[in-house]
């Protein structure tokens, strides 16, 4: 179970978190909303204590972070697998070493072995013969593929998704979501992934929250979501530029005009 | 006026948090230095890129400082008859000063530049983030192995700069100038004494150390995209080579009495 009580981050003058609550449970597969620059991956960098709140608590499986030392915080994080928005895959190592990493450095495989359960995996993802390549050989969708199959490789009971489709074209994007849900099956995983695509958050989601102004503002099935009364949820859900949510730098008073 | 006092405050206090930083990424890395499990192939892979991929620059370098030391030193110093001395002036030279600063100069421009934009790569791309998450410490993964890497390779590259750098003014003394094989090599080893190699040798084990820290310093915290890589580089050559000439002259003064 993953909760988050309070949280407050700052950097430098920019409040990114306001007292942000959210309580993930076991099993649960949910997708947290929000514009650019809302503050979405800093949530999920929270939740896996790259970073560390300015206020509030993050608890684990009931343990909470704050009081774990440095080497209790890396052995926790062998729970977690997290997918990044450009996959993040080391450029000096090829697929199959990348997919294998947490294995070989944790130890629990003999070398020999390493390279079948990448393989393995990666075939999970529905890549095959890539295992040589390396990243820089591989297109945008191969490389979200490849770090997901990096992320899964260890067996990990949580998964985090930043920004899984983004970047993609809608097939590939469709395809990513459902290999996400099909993870969620065959592994029964808890899954946190952060995304402005409503299509993914509809497909993915047995919950979505809504994050605005550093809280959380609402949370609820695809459906109650679909169907909210609040207006800020209302207006990014729908993708108008008119509402209540004010975007950076834009002149409101022309836009509303033109509209 | 006040202006200028604000820049200026502002310009220290800047370079007191960035000497923190660096001191404070310095401990962690002893911390983990000491930890196992220890990085042995990662560290030795940095000495092949450090080490043994900087030694020809080092040896050209090397040979033409020893070769033109020799060349301006026999000129001047036969005007008053005191050529004999070549072979020591090319020797005391080469151990005590440019062996070391001529290696930490070239490692910090070869080697350095490439820690910085390595690691800074990594960082915007978060691959930094991406061996956080899987449970690896950074630290321990990127930096020990250079830290490392470059207490070691440098005092190797020095030596190797140091022969080949006597070599070189015995070239042109000798081949060129046609002075005496013997004298050169009796005037070379009358004065030169163990703690002038030995203390070169401190002097380069203190500049790899600080090559790798501050060139890994300036490639974790990179910031802002391949603009923030190329700024980073830029820094830790800069600041690497400032650190290795202002540094020479207060070790030098500490060492040799």
């Amino acid at each position: 179970m993953i909760k988050l009580i309070g949280l407050h981050k700052s950097f430098g003058d920019n409040h990114v978190l306001k007292g942000l609550d959210i309580e993930v449970k076991k099993g649960e597969s949910r997708v947290i909303i929000g514009g650019s620059g809302s503050g979405k991956s800093v949530i999920l960098k929270h939740i896996i204590g790259i970073l560390k709140p300015d206020e509030g608590d993050v608890i684990i499986d009931g343990i909470n972070l704050k009081n774990l030392k440095e080497n209790e915080l890396y052995e926790i994080r062998k729970k977690f697998g997290m997918l990044f928005q450009m996959a993040a895959l080391f450029d000096s190592m090829n697929v199959w070493e990348n997919v294998g990493f947490a294995l070989q450095r944790h130890k629990k495989n003999k070398p020999g072995e390493i390279r079948d359960i990448a393989i393995e995996k990666l075939k999970m993802v529905g890549l095959v013969g890539v295992e040589n390549l390396m990243p820089s050989e591989l297109s945008g969708g191969m490389k979200k593929r490849v770090g997901l199959a990096r992320a899964i490789a260890h067996e990990p009971e949580i998964l985090l998704y930043d920004e899984p489709t983004t970047g993609l074209d809608p097939i590939m994007a469709d395809a990513i979501n459902d290999l996400i849900i099909e993870m969620r099956e065959r592994l029964s995983v808890t899954s946190v992934a952060i995304t402005h695509d409503m299509n993914s958050a509809y497909k993915i989601a047995d919950k979505i929250s809504m994050l605005y102004d550093g809280r959380i503002i609402e949370t609820g099935t695809p459906e109650e979501i679909k169907n909210t009364a609040n207006p800020v949820v209302k207006q990014f859900i729908t993708g108008s530029a008119t509402g209540p949510i004010k975007i950076e730098g834009v002149n409101h008073e022309r836009t509303l005009n033109r509209a | 006026m006040i202006k200028l006092i604000e820049k200026l405050g502002r310009t220290i206090i800047a370079f007191s948090e960035g000497l923190g930083s660096i001191l404070i990424l310095f401990l962690l890395t002893v911390k983990q230095i000491a930890l196992p499990p220890f990085e042995v192939r990662n560290t030795f892979k940095q000495m092949l890129e450090i080490g043994i991929k900087s030694l020809p620059v080092v040896i050209v370098t090397a040979i033409f400082t020893g070769m033109v030391f020799a060349l301006q030193t026999y000129t001047g110093f036969k005007r008053f008859g005191a050529e004999a001395l070549v072979g020591t002036v090319v020797a005391l030279s080469m151990t005590r000063e440019l062996g070391p600063v001529l290696t930490g100069l070239i490692v910090a421009g070869r080697a350095g530049a490439a820690m910085a934009a390595e690691l800074g790569t990594m960082k915007v791309t978060e691959q930094i983030d991406a061996l956080e998450t899987l449970a690896t410490n950074p630290v321990k993964y990127l930096i020990v192995p250079r830290f490392l890497s470059g207490l070691v390779m440098l005092p190797a590259l020095s030596v190797c700069a140091d022969i080949i750098g006597i070599l070189g003014g015995y070239i042109v003394t000798v081949g060129l100038f046609g002075a005496s094989s013997v004298v050169y090599w009796k005037r070379t080893w009358d004065f030169l004494e163990i703690d002038d190699i030995y203390n070169g040798l401190i002097k380069a084990c203190f500049f790899g150390a600080s090559i790798a820290m501050i060139s890994c310093y300036k490639g974790f915290y990179t910031s802002g995209g391949a603009e923030g890589v190329g700024k980073a580089t830029t820094g830790a050559v800069v600041l690497s080579s400032m650190t290795i000439l202002i540094s020479d002259y207060f070790l030098s003064s500490l060492l040799f009495k």
